[in-house]
């Protein structure tokens, strides 16, 4: 069994190297920096660690000032909170004047488990990516998770990175390269591709073997960075397989999928089938047993496949 | 400048203001006109600001938390040179710069953008503690409005602001008592503000925000105050100068006709002859 770590863990470490490489790197919490693993970047470099307690809204409108005077604020608190609390100073106080600001936002999804349904951000991935300016990361393991954090630092302009409370498998190693706006064919295959991000992306590889075992070729694309979409890698691929899974830890509606067939829809019309969650709210509970109560297996990406190559034969949409 | 000087630009700022509106058939006159003394002060007395290089680094910083009252930030700006005065007549028109509320990235002069109430302090208390971070001593200004005193950040942002003792921070309350739907009192009372602000240990200084020279010395006594914000909390008058909007909550956001925007100019050129 491969190493695990949390993406979020893996946020706290690379604000660290950040810390250390960049003066102009600040933090923000809202009370939350022993989850969100901000505390650790706080203990080494207190003068530029803000908690703001728990006032989500100042949280984000603070960033946007620091923003403005020439700092690199991550801003860091649960994405249900983040984008949701604070949606209209994300909308207004930075993406607007297209400030500076990165929310990291951890805890997304429903893997955050316990907690239930009113902890566990669905439509996160949705909202930001309908504002203007705003680019959205959703890394899959502690290694895209670093890079996706260094690249947010160097880019100028408002970040979106979805994060988790899981430990999940490590993917990648140095030889990975994250770009944002660019999808990573972790898999080359011919007859059907799943396109996935976050927390679905090792059941899309683990799919993929099964699938494999039964002579069917799958191609297995990590579509870290939602917006921008690489539109171009993703009708390639759609021209090759002719049939396409999308994958993700969010609403059915909004995210990556939906990302995903909106650019099909324009310029490669291709068979599809969407995995997330189906328009309902999650609960409380073990995240294994939340993933597989709300279909988000490698079964449920197995059944996904079978289900989207029938459209394929039978040249249904 | 003088306290003479700075009335005569406060009222250049209000026929400005009107003619301006007139022209754009849009906009809000009463906050605007209500935070003329204030605006000017600061642009033309208090702040450390270069208009030749309005992202100078070290430049105090200028926070309009209630965007609507965008036309005297405009009027000041144009009157100190940030940009030519001809740019107001085309307040919120398409394709041009001046949008219906402050916009950092399309006007020089603007720290940043707003329109959305209660997000400026927050903002500004982020420029403050990048100022503190980076030893500079620049100092970073926030207009607030009384109505805005019900949006629960405001609140939020002035707590974060005593925790940090962020001392280069100060904001001015433009108290003109009225809101889109009447008096602040009816619509949501937000008083005993002094003691509000005071009871989140800012140090609190009150004043008729259109007498020039109180202004001022309120600026100065703000500047000598060490270890916590302040908040100058300005009397005014909504719709102040011009006799038919005075104290009514219906000119908030509503442009003046033109024949109602001569009638304005008419009594405020007339306030400037009185003025020397």
């Amino acid at each position: 069994m491969a190493d695990k770590v949390a993406t979020r863990d893996a946020y706290g470490k690379a604000l660290l190297v950040l810390g250390a490489e960049n003066p102009k790197v600040v933090v923000l919490d809202a009370d939350l920096s022993k989850s969100t693993k901000t505390a650790d970047f706080g203990k080494k470099y207190p003068e530029r660690f803000f908690n703001m307690g728990i006032a989500e809204s100042n949280l984000l409108g603070t960033a946007a000032g620091l923003a403005a005077a020439g700092k690199i604020p991550f801003a860091s608190t649960f994405a249900i909170f983040a984008v949701g609390r604070a949606f209209e100073q994300i909308r207004n106080s930075i993406a607007y004047p297209k400030l500076n600001v990165k929310i990291a936002a951890t805890h997304a999804g429903i893997t955050v488990g316990e907690d239930g349904g009113s902890h566990q951000a669905i439509e996160d991935v949705a909202i930001m990516r309908a504002v203007p300016n705003m680019v959205v990361l959703v890394p899959a393991d502690g290694e895209e998770t670093r890079q996706v954090i260094l690249a947010a630092a160097k880019y100028n302009g408002p970040v979106y990175i979805r994060m988790g409370r899981l430990e999940v498998p490590l993917l990648f190693g140095s030889d990975y390269s994250f770009e944002i706006g660019k999808a990573n064919v972790l898999k080359e295959g011919t007859d059907v591709a799943i396109m996935a991000n976050g927390v679905m992306v090792s059941m899309a590889l683990e799919a993929a073997e099964l699938l494999a075992a039964e002579g069917i070729s799958v191609s297995v694309v990590n579509v870290a960075s939602v917006k921008p979409l690489d539109e171009e890698t993703i009708v390639r691929v759609a021209k090759q397989t002719k049939a396409i899974v999308t994958a993700e830890e969010h609403n059915i509606i909004g995210g990556l999928g939906s990302a995903i067939a909106e650019v099909l829809g324009e310029k490669q019309p291709t068979p599809m089938v969407r995995v997330g969650i189906k328009d309902t709210f999650g609960e409380s509970g073990r995240p294994q047993e939340l993933l597989e109560k709300y279909g988000l297996t490698k079964a449920d990406l197995v059944n996904a496949v079978r289900e989207v190559l029938l459209k394929k034969a039978s040249k249904v949409m | 400048m003088n306290t003479i000087e700075l009335k005569r630009v406060a009222n250049v700022l209000r026929q400005d203001i009107i003619s301006m509106l007139v022209t754009s058939k849009s906009g809000h006159p009463g906050g605007s006109l209500s935070a003329a003394e204030i605006v000017t002060t600061l642009f033309f007395n208090e702040m450390k600001i270069k208009p030749q290089d309005p992202r100078w680094a070290d430049r105090d910083r200028f926070v309009l938390s209630k965007g609507h009252a965008a036309p005297v930030l405009y009027a000041a700006l144009a009157e100190k040179g940030y940009f030519p005065k001809e740019e107001l007549q085309w307040l919120r028109q398409t394709g041009h710069m001046l949008q219906g509320h402050p916009d950092m990235k399309k006007t020089p002069g603007v720290d940043m953008s707003t329109g959305s109430l209660g997000q400026g302090l927050s903002a500004a208390n982020g420029m403050a503690l990048a100022g503190k971070l980076d030893g500079k001593d620049y100092r970073v200004f926030v207009l607030l409005g009384d109505g805005e005193m019900a949006e629960g950040q405001v609140w939020e942002a002035a707590m974060a602001a005593a925790h940090y003792k962020l001392d280069n921070v100060t904001a001015v309350l433009d108290l003109n008592g009225l809101q889109i739907d009447g008096s602040t009192d009816s619509v949501m009372c937000s008083t005993p503000l002094t003691e509000k602000w005071r009871s989140f240990c800012w140090n609190v200084i009150e004043v008729d925000g259109h007498d020039v020279e109180a202004l001022l010395a309120a600026f100065a006594e703000a500047k000598q105050c060490k270890g916590k914000p302040s908040i100058i909390i300005a009397k005014t008058v909504k719709g102040k100068g011009v006799s038919f909007m005075e104290n009514q909550a219906g000119w908030h956001g509503n442009a003046p006709s033109v024949e109602q925007g001569e009638q304005a100019l008419k009594e405020l050129r007339k306030e400037a002859l009185s003025l020397g």
